[in-house]
């Protein structure tokens, strides 16, 4: 657990007791890890966890509120990246940061040219990127325009450009997320060759199955701190390596009286988007055969054949990591993004409904994002209290918006919902985010709804706010609500929800019962470790 | 203080500062041109000697503050959902061109007439920008570049309408072209009864232009619909947070298209002023530039009826001064790098009072729920 069972030689990296706030937040808490010089070390947790956070520490792009961090051995505060960079420590994002206009020498050497008489000595940069290349095993054409270049190819030149700048330690964040198998493959050649070059590589990622194929030392990361760190030797399965992300004790569901009724609220059936844009189906075939030939064609589908049946009185949550079709479902249902499949609301098809209509006839909507989708920050509580029901009562009459009845009613959720507010004619902006969420739940919930959907309705937000939100959800569930929750947060999911779905790559491979589902299993379905078949 | 009066106060404070940092700024200006700044300020406040004089000084500058003010509305009701329609200038000139045309082909009594004139320049200005709004939403050609595009082509059509099928007869010895006359049922009564009831001898000219009325009204009722209906508010809504809107089941595409005609049907109002109320026809002196004065008008409006009407107000009393300062021996140049500078330093300005204003108001919510400090979520 602790660094002392690891090799002896002194650590690479070292962080100890890192801690960072954010205002009502704590994202990282006391995080411990040591990094063995030479090595493959891998970092998993959730989304949400806290990695991306720390990547940033350890980057110098966030300060941490508290803790030490130590680039062997010495330690070490970073102002900025270029502080991070200069003791030798370089960072892959995600999403790569390349010029597709320039060449990969350009690329390489921007920001850091070697220069002759003012101008770019092309020779000595094409020297050095050349000795890069071979040292490590990544071939790549320096004179090629990066626009030419494949997935894999552009990876490589982001390593390189890290190399260039002097780099022995890189971080890796999410590497294998935009590959292809074999581009993986020939990453993971890369890496090792990187390692027995002596440099440490720290590979971030929520795939088990790639995290047991390169690591040497894997440490896992929950609600912010660091639960365990393992040498790869110690870890048996990915079904161990799941159990850890997810947590070994989870929450019980409180006993209380189900409320799910007969009735089916909405009914979607096999629901499926494709991930280069919505296209008809093509005459003659079903959604069906027209799934099947896309993904023949070697094309994911952000959503595959999901059908569920909400009843009224019931809550519906759906497990997965996120990024595997959560907002692709949502924004199915509101009408927001085109898709395949039937979508009907208390018996009446809403397929090509407008997003209005739909709100119209009483499906609210808690966005995951409650500042882009969710807000009009610069504007009064009231106005965003209209936000989405401009053409329900009571905030419309006619042509007009009736303002008086809409602050009214923003003065009722205020009051209802304990929003802590000056009054319903404050900025949005000025409220905290836990009060901004209890007025957006306010709002969906009123007029009525038939239908909710709830997407990470208490995330960010503080444990007062989070336990009043769920009595809101859990009261109106009572008096009928039929809700789709969609959640990070297991204790929320398991004590909320009357049924769990999990989602995996945009299809819902497990059903599971709240009351009896155990970590190992959910954590194998969410990460992928148990496949649909080998149980079911 | 309220929240409401303080922002305004704020809003107040920001622009007279602008307004004299911009005096001194184009005092710099004057200097370098080799003119006496005090001379030049001086020309501004200069409405001349008699009373006839001042009368005719005001009238210039209202007459100037009419089509600035609708310009700015134009401009503004786009601006408001981060649409920006720079195509107001082609809209304007090529409404105007064809509603001078349509209003001389006939002869109604005035109260057909007119309104007949200002619907065919209204539909004219719409339906030009209905093309770009059409192309954005269908293809996603940024609107920027496309009304830049068709304001060539609409400068250039209306150039050749008036110059072709559009044009009327020339009397001997005139060197301007124009489209035929307006019959007078066209002709817009005028405003200098309003001097004369405090008994001032009328302008000269064609007075005080009775479109003003026009204008007055159109600004009322742009403020009722931008800020009291649904349409508004659902312009607000799209402008504040596009991703937000979409999920609240506002139809972007709808707001696009609506958005920017309503903007174009107001751009095609801009030159009826002059055509109904002096000119009485579209001739090749037609007052150019406009459309683009109305982005600088709306800007220095914050893209609020009220405010644009202040700024039209603001650059018309600029630009009257024209004849004073070539008379100050002041390079009337100046005018328009003064008019510049201030929307510049505005701009600047109500960026800086809006975020003084955001902050106090996060902080006046937090000294009111003094209690309500952030819990931190245990990890």
């Amino acid at each position: 657990m602790s660094s002392d069972t690891l090799a002896p030689a002194r650590p690479a990296v070292e962080l100890e007791g890192i801690t960072k706030r954010f205002p009502g937040v704590v994202a990282n808490h006391d995080i411990r890890l040591a990094i063995q010089p030479g090595t493959v070390h891998a970092i998993c947790g959730e989304n949400g966890a806290g990695k991306s956070t720390l990547m940033k520490i350890l980057y110098g792009m966030q300060k941490p509120d508290e803790g030490q961090i130590r680039v062997n051995g010495t330690d070490v505060t970073f102002r900025s990246p270029s502080d991070a960079i200069n003791v030798g420590i370089g960072m892959v994002h995600q999403h790569f940061m390349l010029a597709d206009n320039l060449t990969v020498l350009e690329n390489i050497v921007l920001g850091a040219e070697p220069k002759r008489a003012g101008r770019l000595d092309v020779a000595r940069a094409r020297k050095r990127i050349k000795e890069l290349a071979e040292a490590h095993g990544l071939r790549v054409d320096p004179d090629r325009l990066v626009e030419d270049l494949g997935v894999g190819d552009r990876q490589r030149v982001e390593i390189l450009k890290v190399l260039y700048r002097g780099a022995r330690i890189l971080i890796l964040d999410e590497p294998t997320a935009v590959l292809v198998p074999q581009e993986v493959e020939e990453l993971f050649d890369n890496l090792r060759e990187l390692k027995a070059e002596g440099l440490t590589v720290i590979f971030i990622s929520h795939k088990l199955d790639e995290v047991l194929g390169i690591a040497d030392a894997i440490t896992v990361i929950r609600r912010g701190t660091t639960v365990a760190s393992l040498p790869r030797s110690e870890i048996s399965s990915a079904r161990q390596l799941a159990e850890l992300m997810v947590g070994s004790e989870l929450p019980t569901p409180e006993t209380r009286e189900s409320t799910v009724t007969e009735t089916v609220a909405l009914k979607v059936d096999g629901l499926s988007m494709e991930s280069d844009g919505f296209r008809p189906v093509p005459k003659g075939t079903s959604i069906r055969l027209y799934a099947d030939k896309l993904k023949a064609e070697g094309k994911r589908l952000l959503l595959d054949d999901v059908s569920f049946e909400i009843h009224k009185g019931e809550i519906l949550g759906i497990a997965g990591v996120e990024g595997n079709g959560q907002s692709e479902l949502i924004e199915a249902i509101m009408g927001i993004r085109q898709a395949h499949g039937g979508i009907s609301l208390a018996g009446q098809d809403i397929s090509a409904w407008s997003t209005l209509k739909r709100r119209e006839s009483g499906i609210g909507y808690i966005p995951e994002d409650r500042h882009r989708q969710g807000l009009l920050l610069e504007a009064s509580l009231w106005e965003n209290r209209v936000l989405g029901h401009q053409t329900q009562k009571p905030a419309r009459s006619g042509i007009w918006i009736n303002r008086r009845a809409a602050r009214a009613d923003t003065q009722r959720i205020i009051r209802e919902y304990d929003v802590r507010t000056p009054g319903a004619d404050t900025l949005a902006l000025a409220l905290s985010g836990g009060n901004q969420q209890k007025l957006i739940v306010g709002r969906e919930m009123s007029g009525e709804p038939a239908f909710l959907i709830a997407a990470h309705p208490t995330r960010g937000v503080d444990v007062g706010a989070q336990a009043a939100i769920w009595d809101h959800l859990r009261d109106a569930r009572a008096a009928g609500l039929a809700v789709l929750l969609i959640s990070a947060d297991l204790d929320e999911l398991i004590g909320l929800s009357d049924t769990l779905h999990v989602i995996y790559r945009g299809r819902l491979v497990a059903r599971l019962d709240p009351s009896d589902v155990t970590p190992e299993r959910l954590g194998g379905y969410m990460t992928g470790a148990i496949t649909a078949t080998e149980e079911m | 203080m309220p929240a409401g009066l303080y922002r305004a106060l704020l809003t107040l404070a920001g622009a007279v500062v602008a307004i004299v940092l911009a005096i001194a700024i184009s005092s710099v200006a004057i200097l370098a041109a080799g003119a006496n700044p005090g001379d030049a300020f001086a020309a501004f406040f200069n409405f001349g000697e008699t009373t006839r004089a001042v009368v005719n000084s005001i009238t210039t500058m209202l007459n100037r503050a009419v089509p600035l003010f609708i310009a700015g509305l134009a401009v503004a009701v786009g601006f408001r959902m981060n649409l920006f329609n720079i195509g107001v200038e082609g809209q304007y000139r090529l409404a105007a061109v064809v509603a001078a045309f349509v209003g001389s082909t006939f002869v109604a009594p005035a109260w057909v007439q007119i309104p007949v004139i200002i619907v065919v320049a209204a539909a004219v200005g719409g339906l030009y920008a209905l093309i770009p709004a059409v192309m954005k939403v269908g293809r996603g050609v940024n609107e920027v570049i496309s009304t830049i595009m068709l304001n060539y082509i609409a400068i250039n059509l209306a150039a050749f309408l008036v110059r072709g099928p559009f044009v009327g007869p020339r009397p001997a010895g005139q060197l301007t072209i124009s489209t035929p006359q307006l019959p007078e049922s066209a002709w817009f009564p005028n405003l200098n009864f309003i001097f004369e009831m405090f008994g001032l001898p009328a302008p000269r000219g064609g007075g005080l232009w009775g479109f003003l009325v026009v204008a007055i009204l159109l600004g009322i009722g742009l403020w009722i619909v931008l800020e009291r209906t649904r349409f508004g508010f659902d312009i607000k809504a799209s402008g504040l947070n596009a991703s937000a809107a979409l999920a609240s089941g506002v139809n972007p595409k709808k707001m696009v298209i609506s958005a920017m005609v309503l903007s174009g049907a107001i751009a095609g109002l801009i030159g009826l002023p002059e055509i109904l109320g002096s000119t009485h026809a579209y001739n090749t002196n037609f007052t150019p530039g406009l459309g683009f004065l109305g982005i600088a008008v709306a800007l220095l409006g914050r893209n609020k009826p009220a405010g644009i009407a202040i700024a039209a107000l603001l650059f018309a009393f600029l630009d009257r001064a024209q004849g004073p300062l070539q008379f100050a021996n002041v390079p009337p140049s100046v005018i328009v790098i003064m008019q510049g500078v201030i929307v510049l330093l505005v701009v600047i300005f109500n960026e800086i009072t809006s975020r003084m204003a955001l902050r106090s108001e996060e902080r006046r919510a937090a000294r009111r729920l003094g209690t309500d400090k952030p819990v931190e979520v245990a990890a």
